[in-house]
């Protein structure tokens, strides 16, 4: 086959280690040289999660909708999480460093990769340490009269650390974390809209060849990043 | 069976059930994957091989079907295989990392070989 495929233009290329060429003021790069895992590298269970509002009484239509979450992805996240787009923008193989609240008021450094990116959907792809391996995609969809807004995270739990931490309270605070998102997107849009939440086991195997992802935990350094200075202080 | 773009027909070659795929892939294509692999997974099915010869148009959703259709071959203890990936779609299970899950091959008579 010699023509270009239609969706040539809207996926990165394969890399096989990220590089982040600007590190945004604030933000600390730990995706440097790291891989990046889809949900057949991860440990734990996998999990479809799809989260999504729909935008009564708005005339935006689904690529208007994606088009604005693009450009303001970082605003509709929840208070105390940093998402440092690229200077880019939302383009295929753009990376994205992240400083995202985890439990026990710890700042968690991370990033993603911008997998996929289409006028009416985007997908980022998460790099060893994140806490989960696979991806999660941003859409929009007419469904009746109006437009609906989805975010589908397709996952597993990236280690044995990261498995219980999302099963002792992760997994609540990831819903709430895409629901106030989704809640803030409809309020661009002049909506107060009701998020649904539906969650789907899709293997409840873990899968313990895959245990050793924990060497590359963002978790763990950046827990061990904020015991140092206490360390020094004594 | 069709929908919209995308049909797919199933042939039984030995253990092997091979899934001919023509169109485009994408999230509305759950319905259409899963019966083509209800027809596809018999008791005495080894392996699922997707002829991608014919995939016009593949999107992030349609990869995410790939990876549950996987679960579900895994499940069955069942190879899932797959040949006749263009340049782009190589690329596509590179960077997904699929490739590390589904075999890849060139031909249908290599995927065949490699199911039984």
């Amino acid at each position: 086959m010699t023509d270009t495929p239609r969706d040539a233009d809207h996926w990165a290329k394969p890399v096989s280690k990220l590089h982040v060429e600007d590190v945004p003021a604030g933000a600390r790069n730990l995706v440097e040289g790291k891989r990046l895992l889809g949900p057949v590298q991860g440990f734990g269970k996998m999990w479809q999660k799809t989260y999504r509002v729909a935008l009564h009484g708005s005339d935006a239509s689904p690529t208007e909708v994606v088009r604005d979450w693009k450009e303001h992805f970082p605003e509709f996240w929840p208070e105390g999480n940093q998402f440092y787009a690229p200077l880019t923008g939302i383009e295929p193989g753009e990376v994205a460093l992240i400083k995202a609240s985890i439990a026990g008021g710890l700042k968690l450094s991370t990033g993603v990769m911008v997998m996929y990116a289409d006028d009416e959907s985007f997908t980022l792809m998460t790099p060893q340490g994140h806490v989960f391996a696979g991806w999660i995609t941003f859409s929009a969809f007419e469904e009746g009269d109006a437009t609906v807004a989805q975010a589908q995270v397709l996952m597993r739990a990236q280690d044995p650390l990261s498995e219980l931490g999302l099963s002792l309270g992760g997994h609540k605070q990831e819903d709430r974390f895409w629901e106030r998102t989704l809640a803030n997107l409809a309020a661009h849009f002049g909506v107060e809209g009701q998020v649904s939440t539906q969650v789907t086991c899709v293997d409840r195997r873990r899968q313990w060849a895959k245990a050793g992802n924990i060497r590359h935990s963002a978790a763990l350094r950046s827990s061990m990043a904020a015991l140092r200075p206490r360390r020094s202080s004594r | 069976m069709t929908q919209g773009t995308l049909s797919m027909e199933v042939r039984h070659v030995g253990p092997a059930s091979v899934v001919d795929i023509a169109g485009d892939i994408t999230a509305a294509s759950e319905d259409v994957l899963m019966d083509a692999y209800g027809r596809a997974a018999t008791e005495a099915t080894r392996a699922v091989v997707l002829n991608f010869s014919g995939l016009e148009y593949m999107n992030s959703g349609g990869i995410g079907l790939l990876v549950t259709l996987l679960v579900r071959a895994n499940r069955a203890k069942q190879k899932l295989l797959a040949y006749g990936l263009n340049e782009h779609y190589r690329q596509i299970f590179e960077l997904t990392r699929l490739d590390e899950a589904i075999g890849i091959h060139d031909s249908e008579a290599e995927a065949l070989a490699a199911a039984a």
